[in-house]
């Protein structure tokens, strides 16, 4: 069979592995709606100020509460399945079109966090394995235990205070300047100047934890019969470090990126709402306060698939990345 | 002693264990130094850190910030511990009977225990206390359902690799029960990893407990460090110390306990202790 192929059938074997782990997520969230007290029948009776107990039993009627469970969970995947993931009281708006107007924000949150950790933590665990037990490395193991134990929102309001406050560098809440009408090239740098403090304050718990990471891998490749042998061939330190244990040591990081994406997601709703960044993490902060149940759970099934679709495109990029990984 | 001589060559997971202790001194006396109510108005509002008698100053309704810091203590190491407890329960559970008994059982739970580790855990707590209302028992199931996965799979491991041992088939040939083999054979074996993996999990059980308060998600009756933080961030311009103290006090508790958890981990495995 050709590479390519094998390719292929390796990313349509992690495609359907993935297929029960997003149905079991389906059921949880079913549960969950099922747990919470009342139905859609009573929120609607109580938005509506009173109801009979025949219109009750109408409207149960209409929405199937009146159905045993297991037909109720068939129809409501069968919702899911067509993308739609019920209706918030709240908004007066499909939960599905709160929740994508929201997901650009969040996105953006997102990959810029990831980009700032990942890279700066490769950077600080590279300068710190390769200083070993030097005031350097001591020092950055000393900062990632530091932010490891921080918690987030902390960080956020103090940065808030220092920053903002006091200094007065940087807008303490939002995405942009609504009221100054920027366009083009103006819009884009006033977001990105109102993305600086929420970026970092996400970034610094996961800066931490790549840098850990970094450290410990490039210490365990350093150790490798690979190394010995270049250093027998008279490659120069240099030449070895960057070539030879980098690239290896680089690989543990990058699946770890992946694996980390859902802990990401909940940072992202404590940093949101610290900053009144508008996107996912502060609609669930908001439907938390107005009771808005069936946001909450669109919101939580829109993120725990994403986090299977990332690591399914993070495997498949390590695939390719690493040639020696099980294709078959 | 030998436990504490090893533990004692970690000098950080000293002075870990140092801060620790004051903060359960301070969890134990809080009833004794501050009386009071921590939610009872003491005084002035918004007095700053020394006026008007108040230490470390006090919030928007003249409650006194140290007084929350000492009794918010309590509830951060309680939190941490059962929560922590009730997860460690679940995961050796879970993970002592997939380890054990292989097969399908294993592949069953393993399955259930991949998809409790990619649904996104702080969210998902958050629905669960929010679901059940906020409560200190909702706040406990939540953090023990989103945490018992890596413990399960800890033990899981730790079972495979003993289960073939030649003590475990002795045990098998003398008629020994499967569940009597598991609990007082096996188990004794792997308690040491189990310790450390839960000493580093009650660090992530108080992280947890104060987003869940900060977010407004505390148990109504009880006083939070995360809680305190929550209350304070709408005066962060006038009154910075409300949010500032209990942030501290967050910060000093978790990193001590990671400190005490790597110790104890330098103490328990002799066999990684050389290796970094």
């Amino acid at each position: 069979m050709s590479l390519a192929a094998t390719r292929v059938r390796y990313v349509l074997k992690r495609l359907i592995q993935s297929i029960p782990v997003v149905i079991a997520i389906l059921v949880i969230n079913f549960f969950l709606l099922h747990m919470a007290e009342g139905d859609a029948a009573d929120v609607l009776a109580g938005e509506a100020g009173s109801a009979t107990p025949e219109y009750m039993e109408q409207l149960r009627e209409k929405f199937g509460l009146d159905k045993p469970l297991p037909v109720q969970l068939a129809v409501y995947l069968k919702n899911v399945l067509s993308f739609d993931l019920g209706y918030s009281f709240r908004h007066g708006m499909p939960v599905i079109d709160l929740v994508m107007d929201r997901f650009v924000p969040t996105l953006l949150l997102m990959v810029s966090t990831i980009v700032i950790a990942v890279g700066l933590g490769i950077i600080l665990g590279l300068i710190a394995a390769s200083g070993l037990n030097t005031w350097r490395d001591n020092l950055i193991s000393v900062f990632a235990l530091i932010t490891y134990a921080t918690p987030l929102f902390w960080i956020g309001l103090m940065m808030i205070v220092m920053f903002s406050l006091k200094l007065g560098w940087f807008p303490t809440s939002g995405m942009e300047n609504v009221a100054a009408f920027y366009e083009g090239w103006d819009r884009v740098k006033d977001i990105a100047h109102h993305l600086v403090m929420p970026t970092v304050t996400l970034s610094l718990f996961y800066l931490a934890l790549y840098t850990r990471l970094m450290r410990a891998s490039m210490l365990e490749q350093a150790g490798m019969d690979y190394v010995i042998t270049a250093r027998a061939k008279g490659l120069t330190e240099r030449r070895i470090v960057f070539v030879h244990i980098l690239r290896n040591a680089l690989l543990p990081v990058v699946t770890m990126a992946g694996v980390q994406v859902g802990a990401l997601i909940g940072g992202s709703v404590i940093v949101e709402s610290v900053f009144a960044w508008p996107g996912l993490g502060m609609l669930a902060y908001e439907a938390l306060f107005a009771r808005d149940l069936n946001l909450l759970l669109g919101i939580f099934l829109l993120c725990a698939l994403l986090v299977v679709a990332i690591n399914l495109v993070v495997d498949v990029i390590y695939s390719f990345l690493d040639p020696r990984i099980e294709v078959g | 002693m030998e436990f504490w001589r090893l533990y004692r060559r970690n000098r950080s997971a000293v002075f870990g264990m140092v801060i620790l202790l004051i903060v359960f001194f301070l969890a134990g006396s809080a009833a004794l130094f501050f009386p009071d109510d921590p939610f009872s108005l003491a005084g002035k509002p918004m007095s700053a850190p020394g006026e008007n008698g108040f230490s470390l100053g006090s919030d928007t309704l003249g409650r006194d910030v140290a007084a929350g810091i000492a009794h918010g203590a309590r509830t951060s190491l309680m939190i941490g511990g059962l929560a922590t407890a009730v997860a460690v329960l679940l995961g050796v559970m879970l993970g002592g009977l997939a380890g054990y008994f292989g097969g399908w059982i294993d592949d069953v739970l393993m399955r259930v225990t991949e998809i409790f580790q990619t649904i996104p855990s702080f969210i998902f707590a958050i629905l669960i206390v929010a679901i059940i209302k906020p409560s200190i028992n909702s706040i406990i199931i939540a953090i023990a359902v989103v945490s018992w996965p890596a413990v399960a799979r800890l033990v899981r491991g730790e079972f495979i690799s003993l289960r073939n041992r030649e003590f475990v088939q002795a045990c098998h040939i003398v008629g020994m029960g499967n569940v009597r083999i598991m609990l007082r054979e096996i188990l004794p074996n792997c308690l040491s990893p189990i310790i450390v993996a839960g000493s580093l999990m009650v660090a992530t059980a108080i992280l947890i407990e104060s987003g869940l308060s900060f977010l407004g998600l505390g148990d109504p009756n009880i006083i939070s460090w995360g809680f305190q933080i929550g209350a304070g961030r709408t005066v962060l311009r006038s009154a910075w110390w409300v949010c500032t103290f209990p942030g501290i006090a967050i910060l000093l508790t978790v990193l001590a306990i990671n400190l005490v958890g790597e110790g104890l981990n330098d103490a328990l495995n002799p066999r990684l202790r050389d290796h970094t």
